[in-house]
């Protein structure tokens, strides 16, 4: 592999996995605070990404950029004020089915609004060139847009988190949250804005992606487990760990994606030989690339029979 | 400025409080004694919102009974839990920090006073609170609600587990603190410091006051020791 194609994987690994990390640390703090493993999260992701399509349409992307992160962000504070803070009282099953149920009124209100075909949301024309072109390989400037992007948001995360005092509440909820309110804090208040924050977070990452992925009414469901694997490999409830996983996870699933390296290959060169008609050679000649997609929850099992509470992760599963 | 009347507390379908009445008047320390399992915790957490109750909670003649956990804390009341409920994930500092909060108390402490009395806190002020002792993280508690200058301070067995020169540290602190002027409602199991400190003191058996006196009318009715206190 030359130096150039590592640096693009390199590149693309990290934006991926910049890209799992806006989505993930959003539902990690949600859980570490609140106990509640919020299936709908994605959705959020999908939500933006619609109204990222619909305001690009009518006014342009830059408002899009802005506001419909917002409008997402809104729609998660009131679901969590309204809807979530009352169903608390009956405990977490009927959340968690509260957040499952979440997710199917909104994959049908998307199909009703915007139909069950995926809409034409384009990249901005002007960001639409490839930016670094090396050896026959480009790196578009839209990618390189999101990605910088991604790292301004987790630098604002990071400094919130490490710096003030909004940031000492959150953390302190993240292990006992009744203990913060007893101090004077209005801890219903900082759940509803984290839960906002977290869906506004998807909300971007929807508005960055849904003009790269595709956005059609499935792109939730799509999406949703990865997601899970990431903030259940990084720890429920802990941001580093999700940072941490998401990078791995990016990186190793953008490189084994262009690897096409199967077991054969590896047999040959130990000086075997597999009978290329014998049914073992179905599973041999499988390459890397063919087993990206499941890669990442093959790391989760790893790394959960290694340590059950993630990789940063202080409570059980 | 404390004033319960015919409170009941329930965890889930059963009934832990009966009918509790307790006064607590300013700049007091009032006890609260009783075995295990008797509900004395139940009490202070009852009066912070943490449990579901009904019955009448005044302070400073006020309802607070169905106030949220933080609204109560901000009428000036701070609670010290029996598990010393440090966030062990922040430093000395931080924990301190999330104590300060505005109100117009009169009372004032300031981080330097409480440096004064426990020196041990300046120097491991960086230090994550996960790492303290346990005497250490029991001076960390009481600090730390000292920093929203509360008018009444629940504490909940403070010495629990302490060596006997952290159980003086304490001791010392709570005068302090009533000398100030904070009324204290404290949970203690060691009968002579409760003595020692306090003016009145409640005796709960069962979910219910079952005796209310001062220090000297106990000792002197060792039948009420006998039935709900000594450990037999
Ligand atoms: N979270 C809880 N859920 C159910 N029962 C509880 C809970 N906490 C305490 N109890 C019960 O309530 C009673 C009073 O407990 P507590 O107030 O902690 O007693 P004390 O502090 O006097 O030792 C005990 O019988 C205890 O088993
Ligand atoms: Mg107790």
């Amino acid at each position: 592999m030359s130096l150039e194609v590592l640096v693009f994987i390199i590149f693309n690994g990290l934006l991926y996995g910049m890209f799992l990390f806006m989505l993930s640390s959003g539902l990690t703090l949600i859980f570490g605070m609140m106990g509640i493993l919020n299936f709908a999260h994605a959705s959020f992701f999908m939500i933006g990404a619609y109204l990222g399509y619909q305001i690009s349409e009518n006014i342009n992307f830059w408002i899009a950029l802005i506001f419909a992160p917002m409008l997402v962000g809104i729609m998660g504070a009131m679901i969590e004020k309204y809807g979530l803070r009352n169903i608390h009282k009956y405990g977490h099953i009927a959340e968690l089915l509260f957040t499952f149920g979440l997710f199917y009124i909104i994959e049908e209100m998307v199909q009703l609004i915007w139909g069950k075909t995926p809409v034409p949301y384009k990249v901005p024309e002007i960001l639409n060139f490839p930016l670094i072109e090396i050896s026959g390989m480009s790196y578009p400037a839209y990618s390189m847009f999101r990605l910088v992007i991604s790292l301004l948001i987790f630098l604002a995360i990071y400094r919130v988190l490490a710096k003030t005092k909004t940031g000492l509440i959150i953390k302190a909820s993240l292990t006992n949250p009744n203990m913060v309110a007893a101090l004077g804090h209005n801890v219903p208040r900082v759940f509803s804005n984290v839960f906002g924050f977290g869906c506004a977070l998807a909300g971007l990452a929807g508005v960055l992606a849904g003009n790269v992925i595709g956005t059609e009414p499935s792109m939730a469901l799509l999406l949703g487990p990865i997601v899970f694997v990431v903030v259940v490999t990084g720890g429920l409830g802990s941001i580093k760990g999700a940072l941490v996983a998401s990078i791995i996870i990016g990186l190793i699933q953008t490189l084994t994606i262009s690897m096409e390296y199967d077991l054969n290959s590896l047999i040959n060169y130990l000086g075997f030989q597999i009978d290329i008609n014998s049914t073992i050679n179905h599973f041999t000649s499988l390459t890397l690339s063919q087993l990206s997609p499941i890669v990442p929850y093959i790391l989760l099992i790893i790394v959960l029979i290694a340590r059950p509470r993630g990789l940063f992760g202080k409570r059980d599963v | 400025m404390l004033n319960i009347k015919n409170l009941n507390a329930y965890y889930g379908k059963s009934h832990i409080l009966q009918g509790v009445n307790l006064i607590v008047n300013e700049g007091e320390i009032v006890s609260l004694l009783g075995r295990n399992g008797v509900g004395r915790s139940t009490v202070i957490k009852s009066i912070m919102g943490m449990v579901k109750t009904d019955g009448s909670i005044l302070f400073d003649g006020k309802q607070i009974i169905d106030l949220p956990i933080h609204q109560i804390s901000n009428r000036g009341i701070a609670y010290v839990s029996e598990n010393r409920d440090i966030f062990p994930d922040l430093t000395v500092y931080e924990n301190l920090e999330l104590g300060k909060k505005n109100n117009n108390s009169n009372i004032k402490w300031d981080i330097e006073e409480l440096f004064d009395l426990f020196p041990n806190l300046k120097n491991r002020i960086n230090v994550l609170g996960g790492v303290l002792s346990g005497g250490e993280q029991q001076m960390l508690t009481i600090c730390r609600s000292l920093m929203g200058c509360p008018k009444l301070i629940m504490i909940d067995e403070p010495t629990e587990g302490l060596s006997p020169q952290m159980v003086n540290n304490v001791e010392k602190l709570l005068i302090k603190i009533a000398q100030k002027g904070v009324s204290i409602l404290l949970v203690e199991q060691k009968l002579t410091i409760a003595f020692k400190l306090s003016k009145r003191l409640y005796v709960m058996g069962h979910g219910k006051v079952v005796y209310e006196g001062t220090p000297k009318n106990i000792k002197e009715n060792q039948s009420i020791i006998k039935e709900w206190l000594e450990v037999s």
